[in-house]
């Protein structure tokens, strides 16, 4: 009997493994998918990229782009309801962002629940890609299978892009304006991948649609919900210093601040300054002060003003692919 | 024995999971695969290679009647001139003249020549589709296909009524079918089909941006639901326009969908529709969003009446709103004639409508689209300067030039058919001289309409109504409050006895829904005395199902409704006479006695 019972269950399991039809999948996947838009981007255009939820009460992971560091950022859920967002943190390495909107008991992707996946795997791809999609209408879905799994590192200098890991290369033309922060799913609708920004090979211009594993992004989700890579909040109420640090006591100068959220690359660095001392160097991009994420020089600028000029100053910047730690001190008699 | 069982049934499971999992192909899959082929063998012949008669590649076009109507985009017809050549799968070369356009929505009817029993293709039904359905295009990308079998292209539904703003007023896809089946130049006009090889769209635009004209995964088809609306306005030949509502919508700050411009003139105004009223929804969908607003919108041709829901401070109203349309005829052909204009690239940003609020426009995607194509030129599109080529006999036959129409012939045979369709059951044209009507009153006592070429005359029991044909039938509307129906009963038995050679200039219009019809009415406009009257004709019966007399295009109509058709001298005659005017009915009349004076 048990055996009877063993080997039904073995053909049942084989006659289920077909996942269930496409419009099935899409009809509970879709609703987790988020439209967002920030403002003051390049050239004032209105950018606009995709994101998903990773919480009930409103976490929405997305790719990280300078523009959503903004008062105006704002997320669309699927069922057109427009929602204030703020950033909450972000990685530049990673290229993946969190933003926060301020709501309950909405459907989310739960990050641990996430799958692993291979080449031959069959995926449905979900974002609002050339923003076709507004208010209530719902993303767009395009089928495909993951060609490879590889890593990025293979093509350092060749992909402007800092990050170095795994990724998933698709056969769907995902690499589209827009696309970047959407979701890959499996044909069952289990979470596998966030896709990629507009990623073109520098050496022969050919365009590259990819994903991010989710497994690489989870520790740093968790690291933002627990307070690093993130923001500083004007409304957290810290005191700022009678004296406070500037970039000029470092020594470090930024490139020309231009646009309204340039990002904050050292562009050059003053010789025996505590800057020069640490091991700063010209095109370093400063990405935390002590756990704090900078997304611009104004940021930077800003966030220093609550450091004393007598204490040590924690900076990590993004030098090529690697993250590097230093250790600032400005000498006492420098600040005078 | 139980045992032995057992261990039998244990062997063949085992045996079966084993063959299932050692397969290099899942059956299933395999199964899957020898369905699909099946299906698009079935759906390829009908399926067509256009191009100009120069012999420059057009696209792709979809039979779908027998005798060879055939569907294709406007931008690939329209610069082939009147006439072009399809290729058929199987390899033959058939003539073909333009019928009918519609430049707004992108879409062209033409008609092939050479058989009666063309293969054509069976629509489908575009509002069941769901995202996620399997589809495939085919058509010629490229130009690829020199013997004329068409390319498939494989993929899903990407997203269904969806919207994409028009390149200046043309080519604009309201309400369309997104898919990630590889759309390319040459693909336009062909066939959508869905995964039993049912026509589902016409394939016609694709979002491009940095990799240039090449598919990104990103296309767009007319729904076969929206054309299915047209195509009786496609078959008639004339330069089909697309409807508005005299009102545009927009998002107030509790991302309510109101009306934020109308126009004072238009029916909406006169229905009731005011700045302001929150629109609930529009020819029965719920209206959620701008977007979802001009979606159904886009989907319907000029002069169709649709119901509209409207909300102001609490109270509902549904009413029944009559499309005008997006442009002026003369608008339209301007339009047509300076289409050599090509759009910079990236397209300009569409200027945002009155009132219409930042987040009711798209965000500025760097779209480029199938540019509003040139007109036919004298050279032939590839060889400017040289003779263009002559137009077919077979062609000359089916084709009429005349302003404002693609091609008047197909207009002067519907307008033939249905007419001859009315006459019979009925030939009034020996009845020239008045017609004499009489019935019943609700209050008592008796009408007697006596309908006479130069004048009609309306007896009741308290006194007597004479009214004059004037040259002017606009000028005096009488009886006061029916909206002039002396003047609709004179154009309707101008029309019986006269027929549409005589009575005027009398062309047809189309197909449109109409009250008491199953199915949509065929549509004859007659224009006299300087008013515009429009004749509905039943599809089934022929008969007469109503008219609409237009003193002014910005005025309600007088409408007369024909009901209860019976005998009268071996011909069929209305003897329930329903006349309404603006949003109230001013009588209805039950004739008992017809009379023709001999």
């Amino acid at each position: 009997m048990r055996w009877i019972l063993g080997g039904l269950a073995l053909f049942a399991a084989i006659a289920a493994t077909a996942a269930p039809p496409i419009p099935e999948t899409v009809v509970q996947v879709q609703p987790k998918l988020v439209k967002v838009y920030g403002a003051g981007g390049l050239r004032g255009l209105e950018a606009y990229q995709s994101g998903f939820l990773i919480s009930a009460d409103g976490l929405v992971l997305t790719a990280w782009s300078y523009v959503l560091d903004s008062d105006s950022v704002t997320v669309t859920l699927n069922d057109g309801r427009k929602f204030e967002a703020r950033l909450l943190g972000a990685d530049p390495r990673l290229e993946v962002a969190v933003l926060k909107i301020e709501a309950a008991g909405l459907p989310y992707f739960d990050l641990r629940q996430a799958v692993d996946a291979e080449a031959g795997t069959r995926v449905l791809a979900l974002s609002n890609l050339f923003g076709v999609a507004m208010g209530n209408e719902p993303a767009s879905v395009q089928r495909g299978t993951i060609s490879v799994k590889t890593r990025l590192e293979a093509r350092r200098g060749v992909y402007e892009i800092p990050y170095d890991g795994p990724v998933y290369v698709l056969d769907a033309v995902t690499n589209n304006p827009g696309a970047a922060g959407g979701a890959l799913v499996t044909r069952r609708g289990e979470l596998v991948a966030m896709l990629g920004k507009e990623l073109r090979n520098a050496l022969n211009s050919t365009w590259l649609n990819y994903a991010v594993p989710i497994d690489q992004l989870r520790g740093t989700v968790e690291q933002i919900r627990a307070g690093k890579f993130v923001v500083r909040k004007s409304e957290e109420g810290a005191k700022k210093p009678a004296r406070p640090l500037t970039l000029g006591m470092l020594g470090i100068v930024l490139v020309p601040d231009v646009v309204e959220r340039t990002p904050p690359y050292v562009d050059a660095v003053a010789p025996n300054s505590p800057a020069a001392k640490a091991g700063v160097q010209p095109d370093d991009l400063v990405v935390l002060v002590g756990d704090r994420f900078i997304s611009s020089c104004k940021a930077l600028a800003g966030e220093l003003q609550y450091v004393d000029f007598e204490d040590q100053l924690r900076l990590t910047v993004l030098r090529g692919q690697q993250m590097k730690e230093f250790v600032l001190q400005v000498s006492p008699k420098d600040g005078k | 024995m139980v045992r032995a069982l057992t261990f039998a049934f244990c062997i063949l499971d085992f045996a079966f999971c084993t063959l299932v999992l050692a397969a290099d192909v899942d059956p299933a899959v395999l199964r899957a695969e020898s369905e699909r082929i099946a299906v698009m063998e079935k759906a390829r012949p009908p399926v067509l290679a256009i191009f100009s008669p120069a012999g420059a590649g057009g696209g792709a076009g979809v039979v779908i009647s027998a005798d060879g109507y055939a569907l294709t985009n406007f931008h690939v017809a329209y610069p082939c001139g009147s006439f072009m050549k399809c290729g058929m799968p199987d390899g033959r070369v058939y003539d073909a003249v333009i019928v009918g356009i519609d430049p707004t929505g992108d879409v062209a009817l033409v008609k092939l020549f050479g058989r009666d029993d063309f293969p054509f293709a069976e629509m489908a039904d575009s509002d069941l589709a769901k995202v996620g359905d399997a589809v495939f295009a085919m058509g010629n990308p490229f130009l690829l296909a020199t013997d004329f079998r068409p390319t498939v292209t494989y993929g899903i539904l990407s997203g269904v009524h969806r919207y994409q703003f028009p390149a200046g007023t043309l080519l604009e896809y309201t309400d369309c079918l997104q898919t990630d089946a590889s759309i390319n130049p040459g693909n336009s006009g062909g066939p959508l089909f869905d995964a039993q090889g049912r026509l589902i769209g016409i394939n016609g635009r694709a979002s491009f941006e940095k990799r240039g004209r090449v598919s990104v995964g990103v296309g767009y088809a007319i729904s076969i639901n929206q054309i299915k609306n047209f195509l009786g306005h496609l078959r008639s030949g004339r330069i089909v326009d697309h409807a508005t509502l005299g009102a545009t919508a927009g998002f107030d700050e509790n991302r309510r969908v109101v009306v934020t411009d109308i126009l004072e003139h238009s029916d909406a105004f006169r229905r009731g529709l005011r700045y302001g009223d929150q629109i609930v929804s529009f020819a029965g969908r719920p209206i959620e969003t701008p977007n979802g607003f001009k979606n159904v919108l886009g989907i319907f041709p000029k002069g169709w009446r649709v119901a509209l829901s409207f909300r102001r401070e609490g109270k509902r109203f549904d009413v029944l709103v009559r499309l005008a349309g997006v442009h002026t005829e003369s608008d339209l052909l301007e339009k047509l004639a300076r289409g050599g204009q090509r759009p910079p690239m990236p397209l300009p940003k569409p200027k945002p409508k009155p009132g219409e609020k930042p987040e009711s426009r798209k965000p500025k995607a760097p779209d480029e689209d199938i540019p509003v194509p040139a007109p036919p030129d004298e050279g032939g599109p590839l060889r400017p300067g040289a003779p263009k080529p002559a137009m077919p006999e077979i062609v000359k036959k089916h084709f009429e030039e005349k302003r404002g129409y693609a091609n008047y012939y197909f207009n002067r045979l519907n307008r033939d058919r249905v007419f001859k369709a009315w006459a019979a059951r009925g030939d009034f044209a020996p009845l020239d001289k008045p017609w004499v009507l009489t019935g019943p009153l609700d209050g008592g006592g008796k009408y007697r309409f006596e309908i006479a070429p130069q004048q009609i005359l309306l007896t009741l029991p308290k006194e007597q109504i004479s009214w004059p044909v004037t040259d002017e039938l606009g000028s005096s509307l009488a009886p006061p409050d029916s909206g002039g129906l002396f003047a609709a009963l004179h154009l309707w038995r101008r029309l019986a006895v006269l027929g549409p050679e005589r009575f005027g200039e009398v062309y047809y219009v189309g197909t449109a829904p109409f009250p008491g019809c199953d199915g949509p009415a065929d549509v004859l406009v007659g224009l006299h005395g300087g008013v515009e009257c429009r004749f509905s004709f039943d599809p089934k019966t022929g008969l007469l199902a109503g008219l609409e007399m237009f003193p002014d295009e910005n005025a309600d109509p007088c409408e007369v409704y024909f009901a209860d058709y019976r005998d009268a001298g071996g011909r069929q005659f209305p003897h329930r006479i329903e006349v309404r005017y603006g949003s109230e009915t001013f009588a209805t009349f039950r004739v008992e006695t017809v009379e023709f004076a001999k």
